[in-house]
């Protein structure tokens, strides 16, 4: 098929007066650096420019990358340049594409911000370099121990597939000068709704964040939560999911708009308490909450907590597609992002205020230090506030709530 | 060498788009090696058909295309039928040029944040009635996407007035103006019945393309359509995006269903022409003269003054925004000010505008060299049959560009031209080349032939000819054109991404990927900045004509046509 | 210059057809310093027959018989090559470049130097009585002004004929006879082979030569 497919692009190209001496790929293949010797992967690396595919929709997000950016060019003589996507998704695409294209060498993804469900994509299709990770030096902060989810994605293992570069954990948040009380469960949620209709929404699944809501909600009502740990189609789906359904029953008729209409994403929704279209929103990060208080986007009487029970928690990471063009340079980088000083500056909200993978027993004394000192911004919420971290269900659960979810409620014309 | 510039031109456009189509056509019937199909089949088709709300999606684009082409098309022919040849009409024209150089995007934005149940308007009500919470009701994203109407035909009714604009001129409009009148004719009806069968001819290609582009809208959906569910294009991007490689094979075919609806919708609105086009000729000889036709007068001028006013008032809450504090609703204005945001992302902004003109430049310049080709060979080889193949030029105006974007990421990869300024050019050069070719051509047809005539005559060589005096003669409107080019490259999302792989970092880009993060005030900055490089090729081709035959009182008459 | 020109202009049974209808026959031979006027109704093929002449009808046109000029038959010929000026009823003076421009840019390049051609130019003005108006605007100037400006343009782009298309029938009567008898003398007085059409029999009398009259 491809040969037959080269064929017909060359007389393609031929009419189209574009020359075809240029149909072999324009860079040439990188070899696969060998991660045990770190020195050899350091020399490869050496005047490589590192392509990373990450979402480009926050500021002081991209003002990280390219302070990281910075540091790895003059320590390690690494160029990182950040192609800003609105969805990780189209890095998954890229890849795919050059597949299709036969571009098994040399292409134009270096390296993803990726987690969850691309991540599984991506590994269940062979579209990723490695193993790699867990042989870098860094990785011997990582809290491996305390933190399950810096090795397991979703539930999938990354196999050293990817390197964990942030924790993340649903917070919700609201303005304290103008409600008192907030509901700190599903259940204590449907009941506030009915006295307060209309005031709650959540990004339309299948985005992530309104998937995540949906998990949320699944994981508290669920009866054995151990279940959605496994594979959807090994077990009883229909079963463990009518709880959610039969709560969504109740729920959407209360939603803003009827649940006619919904924020696209979680800034959106951010948006709608901002303008008091709503009273209670959620976040990956509460420290996210106090950088929108200091970028304008809130008042200053937004607070977050989470629900008692627990919230949802993941990992997100950074992987190198296979057919990456600077895989040693890739491999340097992700290094970098898991170091403490990295990981130190990322966790304090002036910057961007996200949560390190680090494992703070493992750190020398100054580091540990340094993180005890962080001033963690007046939205965010301390170690010690955020409760119990759930795990993420299996991805399986996550397409097949949002395939029903677009079923039920994806169509109300 | 100029006889090949219209095969070379066509092929250049036809070239990449089939090549993108049968990378699409492929995939919905199960072909794409890469995610293992290797044999044909419809279970993709099956898959589409089983999704929930497809129906309603495809109604959506459907229908909302047909009736925000209509829309656009009545205002703007009522509008010229009311008030062409006054005061009112040329101060129209001075508003509404410099809207083409908003984004679609922009455009949409801008009306969310006036409209919106949050937005200007409602906050201005809120004042007087009091309210501290915004209503629970949908304005924008309502299940009727008549919000995504109204920003369509804001942004639609600048273009096409600009268009009817240079058509006006060979329909000899004041003449036959003069004559409805002085049979007794209302000037509106009189413009419907004379003028409109001449001009509409001249308008109908710019009037498909805005209709294949309102059926297949995606960033203009994604800010003002509804979303349960949402228009067909608007889905198969979500599709294209999703985690699940496997649902490629479904959206691909959605976008050979996209393809099929935005045909379809050309030939219900063929159809239509056809209808209105035998009754109006009835209507025409019936002799009424509709001599009173103030009331319709007023309203036109009022139609087309709100779909301007919202494009303006919507930047100006853009740029409120974009500087703005806090912002709490019901206040009019924000609490603070700050500028800080500007300041950050002027440091940056440098090196995008430089990409982006990289880019540009030499699209532009290589579609208006082609376009001028085109045109100057039909005028040395008098041959008017050439034009019913140039027509072939405007193909990727009628396509849905999601329609065939992935199969050109492809098509390039396999070329290994993929992330070179050589193919994101060429990718801009699709959609660049047709506008170019749409703005020139009217104004060089109509240049009279007898100045070349009597310049080859006066033993000028053909080549002396075209530079000496046809181009010259011709300055603002090439200079028109290549701002429309430049406009044209400025706003291309899509292309730039998939076939520069990223990295080309243009303005637009950048703007999406920000507003991705849905900060309103960086929305504002990035929508405002997008418009700075269009803004100032449309002010040069204003400025460079003027001060170049600033003592040439004849060059002001002569490029109007 | 002038013993080139003995044998003028000769249409031998030029026919001028469009999708087979014929629109214009001729077969005349037109003498050095002689005016033909060509007078027939609107829409007869007579600006065809002069676009055949000087090498600008569109191939759409079927057109059979020969033109001779000084003995070179035409046929093959570009425009430029041909050395046939036309004058419209529209000056069609170019209007972004000055008066100057205009007479500068119908001068052959033979006639080199930057003095020399602007003298030449100059000369062509003061024979119009136009002294000093190498600078202006073309677009300031009256009918009668713009009409003999584009007259000397045609002569300085040294033709070895002349075809007049209606070439006064924009002008108000006054002007019409000055301006008739600026071009008619001119044409003489350069020995040019003239051929004019034109609807207005006034033409043909002033012009004083062979009128034809097709239908």
């Amino acid at each position: 098929m491809r040969s037959r497919m080269r064929t017909f692009v060359s007389a393609l190209a031929l009419a189209t007066g574009i020359a075809a001496t240029s149909l072999s790929t324009p860079a040439f293949a990188d070899p696969a650096p060998d991660v045990g010797n770190w020195q050899s992967v350091l020399d490869q690396a050496r005047g490589q420019t590192v392509y990373w595919h990450a979402w480009g929709g926050e500021p002081r997000i991209n003002d990280y990358i390219a302070w990281a950016g910075e540091q790895v060019r003059e320590r390690y003589g690494v160029e990182v340049v950040q192609v800003k996507l609105t969805d990780t998704a189209d890095a998954v695409t890229r890849v795919l594409s050059e597949k299709t294209a036969g571009v098994d060498d040399g292409g134009a993804v270096d390296m993803i911000w990726i987690n969850g469900e691309n991540f599984a994509a991506m590994k269940r299709n062979d579209l990723l370099f490695g193993p790699w990770a867990e042989q870098t030096p860094n990785f011997a902060y990582v809290d491996v121990e305390g933190k399950p989810t810096v090795v397991n994605d979703f539930t999938v293992p990354t196999d050293g597939l990817e390197a964990p570069w942030g924790m993340a954990q649903v917070s919700f948040y609201y303005d304290t000068a103008k409600l008192d009380d907030v509901p700190k469960s599903a259940q204590e949620l449907l009941e506030w709704l009915v006295k307060h209709p209309g005031r709650f929404t959540y990004p339309q699944p299948p985005n992530y964040m309104g998937s995540t809501f949906l998990k949320q909600i699944l994981t508290e009502l669920v009866e054995d939560p151990s279940v959605l740990q496994q594979p959807a189609d090994e077990t009883d789906a229909k079963a463990t999911l009518a709880p959610l359904w039969g709560y969504l029953e109740d729920l959407q008729p209360l939603l803003w708009r009827d649940g006619q209409a919904y924020p696209q994403n979680g800034a959106s929704m951010r948006t709608l308490l901002a303008d008091n279209e709503v009273d209670i929103a959620f976040s990956f990060s509460s420290g996210e909450v106090s950088s929108a208080i200091e970028a304008f986007e809130l008042p200053d009487t937004v607070r977050s907590y989470v629900f008692e029970n627990g919230t949802l928690g993941n990992t997100n990471f950074v992987a190198i597609p296979y057919n990456a063009s600077a895989k040693a340079g890739a491999v340097v980088l992700a290094d970098f992002l898991m170091s403490p000083e990295a990981q130190l500056r990322k966790q304090d909200p002036q910057y961007w205020g996200a949560d390190t993978v680090l494992a703070m027993d493992k750190l020398p004394k100054d580091m540990q230090e340094a993180f005890a000192n962080l001033d963690l911004g007046i939205a965010s919420l301390a170690p010690s506030e955020r409760g119990t971290v759930l795990p993420e269900p299996h991805p399986s659960w996550m397409s097949l709530v949002e395939t029903e979810w677009q079923k039920r409620y994806g169509v109300v014309q | 060498m100029l006889r090949f510039v219209p095969i070379l031109t066509i092929v250049l456009m036809i070239g990449p788009v089939s090549a993108g189509l049968i990378g699409t056509v492929l995939p919905a019937f199960g072909i794409l090696p890469a995610l293992g199909g290797t044999t044909p089949s419809l279970d993709p088709w099956q898959a589409l058909f089983a999704q929930p709300g497809l129906d309603a999606s495809i109604r959506l684009s459907f229908v909302n295309g047909l009736i925000a082409t209509a829309i656009s098309v009545a205002i703007v022919m009522l509008f010229c039928a009311a008030w062409q040849g006054t005061r009112i009409f040329r101060a129209m024209q001075r508003v509404l040029s410099p809207i083409l150089s908003v984004p679609h995007a922009t455009a949409a934005f801008g009306l969310a944040f006036l409209i919106a149940p949050s937005g200007w308007i409602v906050r201005l009500v809120a004042q007087f009635a009091g309210w501290d919470r915004p209503p629970d009701i949908a304005i924008i994203h309502d299940p009727w996407g008549m919000a995504l109407i109204a920003g369509l035909v804001a942004k639609e009714i600048p273009f096409l007035f600009l268009m009817t604009l240079s058509a006006l001129p060979q329909a000899d409009t004041d003449r036959t103006a003069q004559v409805t009148a002085t049979l007794g004719y209302g000037k509106t009806a009189g413009w419907f019945k004379a003028t409109l069968p001449r001009v509409y001819p001249q308008i109908r290609l710019p009037v498909l393309a805005v209709l294949a582009y309102s059926t297949s809208v995606v960033d203009v959906a994604i800010i003002l359509a509804p979303t349960t569910p949402a228009p067909l294009a608007v889905r198969i991007l979500g599709w294209l995006s999703d985690p699940d490689l496997g649902l490629r094979f479904m959206a691909s075919s959605a976008a050979v269903l996209q393809l099929l609806i935005v045909i379809a919708a050309m030939v219900v609105w063929i159809a239509g022409e056809r209808i209105i086009g035998a009754l109006g000729r009835h209507w025409a000889e019936d002799g009424h003269r509709f001599r009173k036709d103030s009331a319709v007068r007023g309203a036109s001028a009022l139609l087309a003054l709100e779909a301007a006013g919202a494009v303006v008032l919507g930047l100006a809450v853009l740029l409120v925004w974009s500087v703005a504090g806090f912002w709490a609703f019901p206040d009019l204005l924000p609490r603070g000010f700050s500028l800080r945001l500007w300041a950050r992302e002027l440091d940056a902004i440098g090196s995008s505008l430089t990409t982006t003109l990289l880019i540009g430049i030499p699209a532009v310049l290589v579609a208006v060299t082609l376009v001028l080709g085109c045109l100057e060979n039909e005028v040395r080889t008098g041959k008017a049959a050439g034009r019913r193949a140039m027509l072939l030029i405007y193909l990727p105006l009628l396509m849905p560009q999601i329609s065939f974007m992935f199969g050109l990421q492809v098509f390039f990869t396999l070329l290994g031209l993929e992330r070179t300024l050589l193919s994101v050019v060429l990718g801009h050069l699709v959609f660049v080349a047709p506008y170019v070719f749409l703005s020139l051509s009217e104004p060089f047809r109509a240049l009279d032939p007898r100045y070349g005539q009597t310049a080859l005559c006066l033993g000028a060589s053909p080549a002396r000819t075209f530079w000496l005096v046809r181009l010259p003669l011709l300055t603002r409107a090439v200079l028109t054109a290549a701002a429309v080019g430049l406009a044209v490259t400025v706003g291309q999302y899509l292309p730039t991404l998939l076939i520069g792989a990223g990295r080309f970092a243009t303005v637009t880009t950048e703007a999406v990927a920000l507003a991705s993060g849905g900060d309103r005030r960086m929305i504002g900055i990035y929508g405002l900045l997008q418009m700075v490089l269009p803004f100032v090729g449309f002010a040069l081709t204003l400025l460079i004509p003027a001060v170049l035959f600033r003592n040439r009182r004849g060059m002001g008459a002569q490029n109007k046509g | 210059m002038p013993e080139t020109l003995k044998n003028g202009l000769e249409l031998r049974d030029v026919r001028v057809r469009l999708d087979g209808r014929e629109l214009v026959a001729v077969d005349l031979t037109i003498a050095p310093g002689e005016i033909v006027t060509l007078m027939g109704p609107s829409g007869s093929g007579k600006s065809s027959l002069l676009g055949h002449i000087c090498g600008t009808l569109p191939d759409t046109f079927d057109v059979t018989g020969e033109v001779v000029l000084n003995g070179t038959p035409l046929a093959g010929l570009t425009p430029q090559e041909r050395h046939v000026g036309i004058l419209f009823q529209d000056d069609l003076l170019f209007p972004h470049l000055s008066v100057g421009g205009n007479l500068a840019f119908a001068l052959p390049s033979h006639i080199k130097g930057r003095g020399n051609r602007h003298a030449r130019v100059e000369a062509a003005l003061s024979s119009a009585e136009m002294d000093g108006f190498y600078d202006r605007d073309p677009a300031t100037l009256s009918g009668g002004q713009r009409a003999r400006v584009a007259l000397m343009r045609v002569l300085l782009s040294e033709p070895c004929a002349l075809l007049l298309d209606e070439p006064f029938s924009k002008l108000d009567s006054g002007l019409r006879s000055q301006i008739r008898s600026f071009v008619f003398d001119l044409c003489r007085k350069n020995s040019l082979p003239t051929l004019m059409v034109t609807h207005d029999p006034d033409d043909g009398e002033a012009a004083g030569g062979r009128v034809i009259k097709i239908d």
